[in-house]
């Protein structure tokens, strides 16, 4: 412990330390070679499922069932993705999947964003009481709506079409705290008077003032937004077959005994995960940042 | 406060009449429009949840086939009173609850250790981030094929790797305990990162004066940690507690992947309360059972979310 110390001392007088940290008193410490040793096996331990889901598809069944498992990469990834994208239709669900999780992402945000903006900044009667019942709404579970989804559905002939699994997710409550809580502090009261007092209707406002200052947070909430909805399982596998699947939907499809090759099977979990780890691979550190901004007040 | 007429000139010539009518068309737009604003979350919240969460409890009194789903024929409570005779029912109750605590107690408490090492200065803090986070963006289906493969027991890497340490390959899937640990084990993996950064953006903005008042007080490391940290996480730690269990109340992709069928095993060894209300309402084509099945989720949850406040106001005045 005393040698790494030592170096924060040297360092944070070498670079000048974030100011806002320099002053802090023991807490901020530089980590020594334990805490390293025990981040990097949970690291491990993170990554290494989906290191072995790509190890796993790019070998073959037969490969699969001998002991030790493989722990390398062999040559069957591009075949064994090209089986998964036909026979498990999985070419259709990354092209449907993004669709659903990008229209509900879109709504979600625009939405959000409203409500988030009139909760945050505007005075109205029953405010308070509505927004405790936001809150509220997040604790009604999924479960509660599958049936009379699924009777209106029927109804409506809309079983295996994707506006069943678009429409009930276009709002959330969630979005709309996490907006609110980044407006009432990002967004200064007298730049609202002051476009209002030039004579901008509230659209106006909300398109020249509010968008502009809310975008970092849209940003955030949309790709939550879309991670979630990328990953909706319940609702879609009841609303839709293997004709017309989400990405969720095409990989039951899969567990579920649709495909007995085990590589090819792997190969499909990893096609329907890949564009969200290129995501992660490029954003991962605002995603991160909005991960921790929302949790900020629960 | 916008009563009307106060503000526009009382004389309102011809030639301004434009201008008031502007005016009043802006009073108009300041007082309805926050409405305007969050209408459409209520509106839709009302058309796919409120609506939904009713219409359950209305089916819920009725027998509702599958196949026929616009017949509903006037049963009573009997949908609730079938449920508590079956042992399926107190079945998937039991496993819900079991699988509930082996996959949140240890996922909160190593998230909580973990936000505690991510908060030392760290050289690449980020990538520790991301690479904890990542588990999050893998969806529960992906997570549980591979799961079920390593928990495999003829050739899955787990049963190697106690192979290697002398231990007899263990058919995970079809003892109950074995199941439940698999299953819990996969919730475990998709959320300790997450709640790691929660916890650690709680703990980032407790005030550093805090920590310097206790090491004032002669307090070491491990003492500030657990008499300044913790209480000072306590309202983020029941928020993450309250989640996970709602999560872990409505349990389903996990267990139905992991053996590939609506039963949660062949003696329904790890059904949940989600995968039973699934094998009635899409297997055994009887909306109603289902729809009281998701009903007595709900009032499960409610209980439990009542319990969780009786215990945070219980905290709250033992904690000032």
């Amino acid at each position: 412990m005393l040698p790494t110390t030592a170096r924060r001392r040297a360092r944070g007088a070498g670079t000048g330390a974030a100011p806002r940290r320099a002053g802090s008193a023991g807490r901020h410490l530089h980590a020594g070679r334990l805490t390293y040793g025990i981040l990097l096996l949970f690291t491990a331990g993170s990554l290494f499922p989906l290191i072995w889901t790509a190890i796993a598809a790019s070998r073959n069944n037969q490969r699969l069932a001998e002991t030790p498992p493989p722990f390398w990469f062999g040559g069957n990834l591009f075949s064994n993705m090209a089986t998964a994208w036909q026979d498990a239709n999985m070419g259709k669900a990354l092209l449907n999947t993004t669709f659903v999780a990008g229209s509900i992402a879109l709504s979600t945000v625009v939405f959000a964003t409203l409500a988030g903006y009139a909760f945050a900044k505007l005075r109205f009667r029953a405010k308070n009481a509505l927004l405790m019942t936001v809150i509220g709404t997040m604790m009604v579970p999924p479960q509660l709506s599958v049936v009379p989804l699924f009777m209106a559905i029927a109804e409506l002939e809309w079983t295996n079409q994707l506006q069943a699994v678009i429409l009930p997710m276009m709002v959330n409550a969630f979005g709309v705290f996490f907006m609110r809580q980044y407006l009432v502090h990002a967004l200064p009261t007298e730049l609202i008077e002051a476009a209002r007092v030039d004579g901008a209707h509230s659209l106006r406002v909300v398109w020249h003032v509010v968008f502009p200052v809310a975008r970092p947070a849209m940003a955030v909430l949309g790709m939550l937004t879309f991670v979630l909805a990328w990953n909706e399982f319940f609702w879609p596998i009841i609303a839709l077959t293997q004709d017309n699947p989400t990405v969720q939907v095409a990989l039951t499809g899969l567990g579920r005994g649709y495909i007995p090759d085990e590589s090819v099977i792997m190969a499909g979990a990893l096609l329907g995960t890949l564009p969200l780890l290129l995501a992660f691979t490029v954003f991962g550190k605002q995603i991160v940042g909005g991960v921790m901004q929302g949790a900020v007040k629960g | 406060m916008r009563e009307a007429g106060c503000p526009v000139p009382a004389d309102g010539g011809r030639e301004r009449s434009p201008e008031r009518r502007g005016r009043r068309r802006h009073r108009w737009d300041a007082r309805f429009s926050p409405y305007a604003f969050v209408a459409p979350f209520f509106v839709f919240f009302a058309a796919f949840g409120l609506f939904p969460l009713l219409y359950t409890g209305w089916a819920s009194l009725h027998k509702v086939s599958l196949h026929d789903p616009t017949r509903m024929e006037w049963v009573g409570l009997h949908n609730f009173s079938r449920l508590l005779e079956d042992d399926f029912f107190w079945n998937a109750l039991r496993n819900t609850l079991t699988i509930g605590v082996l996959s949140t107690v240890p996922q909160l408490l190593m998230a909580l250790g973990l936000a505690h090492l991510l908060h030392y200065r760290l050289r690449g803090s980020t990538f520790f981030r991301v690479a904890m986070l990542t588990p999050y963006a893998t969806s529960v289906a992906a997570a549980t094929l591979v799961f079920t493969m390593l928990f495999g027991r003829d050739y899955g890497m787990i049963n190697w790797g106690l192979g290697l340490l002398g231990i007899e390959h263990i058919d995970w899937e079809n003892g109950t305990w074995t199941s439940q640990l698999a299953v819990s084990s996969i919730v475990v993996w998709r959320w300790t990162g997450y709640n790691a950064l929660i916890y650690l953006a709680a703990m980032q903005a407790v005030p550093d004066d805090l920590y310097e008042s206790a090491a004032l007080d002669g307090a070491n490391r491990r003492q500030q940690f657990l008499h300044v940290t913790i209480p000072a996480l306590r309202p983020t730690i029941l928020f993450t507690v309250v989640v996970s269990t709602i999560g872990a109340t409505q349990l389903f992709g996990e267990p139905l992947l992991f053996g590939g069928s609506q039963t949660g095993g062949g003696s329904h060894q790890y059904q949940t309360l989600g995968l039973y209300l699934y094998e009635q309402g899409w297997f055994d084509f009887q909306l109603g059972r289902a729809s009281a099945i998701a009903w007595t989720m709900f009032l499960l949850l409610v209980v439990i979310g009542l319990v969780n406040w009786l215990i945070a106001r219980r905290l709250n005045s033992t904690g000032k």
